[in-house]
């Protein structure tokens, strides 16, 4: 059974507006799915390979205008985050795979990993039937939270205060036991 | 890189734009003709242009499976110039309501009848904070050869 049943992620109808999910308490996390797809050289990238650091774990397409707006955030937080445990995986959903994404990711000097998405790893997370789409995934492998459509740089940044621990308040998601789900295949 | 390809038809997707059946189509052999298809997008969404303002945008486009008739040429309506949260310039876009024309001829010797010619439009459409897949819907156009 995909482990997509068990998300709580909705990704809603064709006219959903932007959504912003808050950080989930820890208990009301699901597992994030494992998927392996490759990446530009042909290497496997596992999300499981992320063990033990916060993903942020992006949907998105070269053809996606809102996309493109994200892309110097998340590149400014892979500089700032990458040694506090923190890391961004690009999923690109455009159908004509690296022919186009890799001129894309030149172009916009993406420096975090990228990997070319498939019909099978969408439906593991809901469908992603709009883009762009992203997973905020604590270290324990699960989906901390979820935003659907363009939202501000300021929503992630807060989301990453609190996972990272920035916030001298929380510091949810700790090292924990890295769990990704048995239902992911 | 066939096998990272990924079907559209797996992208669910409400019918964001539908189109207006058209007119049937009436050519004398050896003659030439007019076909308009109007379209309507969902409100609040938007579609590139047969003109995408940027090289990775997907145009709009509008083809036929026309034999026994060919298309002489296809003309598109003039784009608008719109401003969206997302673009630091504006896009080159449809919305709304709007039509394309279609020019046919008809060879000489074209066998005279009734039958539909198939047209596909394929397009990207998004909201002001969401993008959906590419997508191509189906147009029927009665043809009828005199």
């Amino acid at each position: 059974m995909l482990a997509a049943a068990a998300l709580t992620f909705s990704s809603g109808c064709s006219s959903s507006p932007a959504a912003r999910a808050a950080v989930k308490p820890e208990a009301k996390r699901n597992n994030a799915p494992d998927f392996a797809l490759k990446d530009s050289m042909g290497r496997t990238v596992k999300l499981s390979d992320y063990k033990g650091k916060i993903v942020l774990l992006n949907f998105w397409a070269t053809w996606c205008g809102p996309c493109k707006i994200e892309i110097p955030w998340f590149v400014e937080f892979e500089k700032q985050y990458k040694d506090k445990g923190f890391a961004v995986l690009g999923v690109a959903m455009d159908e004509e795979g690296w022919d186009i994404v890799k001129p894309y990711v030149e172009k916009h000097q993406i420096n975090y990993r990228m990997v070319v998405g498939t019909d099978a790893v969408a439906q593991m997370y809901g469908g992603v039937d709009s883009l762009p789409t992203s997973f905020l995934v604590d270290r324990a492998g699960r989906i901390a939270a979820t935003h659907v459509g363009l939202v501000s740089r300021r929503d992630y940044q807060k989301d990453l205060d609190e996972l990272l621990g920035l916030n001298k308040k929380s510091a949810v998601g700790g090292a924990g036991v890295f769990a990704f789900g048995l239902g992911a295949r | 890189m066939a096998a990272l390809a990924f079907s559209l038809s797996a992208w669910a997707q409400g019918n964001l734009i539908t189109a207006d059946p058209p007119q049937k189509l009436v050519l004398a052999a050896g003659g030439a003709g007019v076909s308009r298809v109007t379209f309507r997008l969902a409100p609040g969404h938007h579609t590139n242009s047969n003109t995408p303002s940027d090289e990775f945008l997907i145009p709009l486009r509008l083809t036929w499976d026309a034999a026994p008739v060919e298309v002489v040429r296809v003309e598109y309506p003039k784009p608008h110039l719109e401003k969206y949260k997302f673009a630091e310039k504006p896009l080159s876009v449809y919305t709304g309501e709007f039509t394309i024309v279609t020019r046919f001829k008809a060879p000489a010797g074209a066998a005279k009848g009734l039958k539909n010619i198939a047209g596909k439009l394929r397009f990207q459409a998004c909201t002001d904070t969401v993008c959906f897949p590419p997508k191509t819907i189906q147009v029927q156009l009665p043809l009828e050869i005199q």
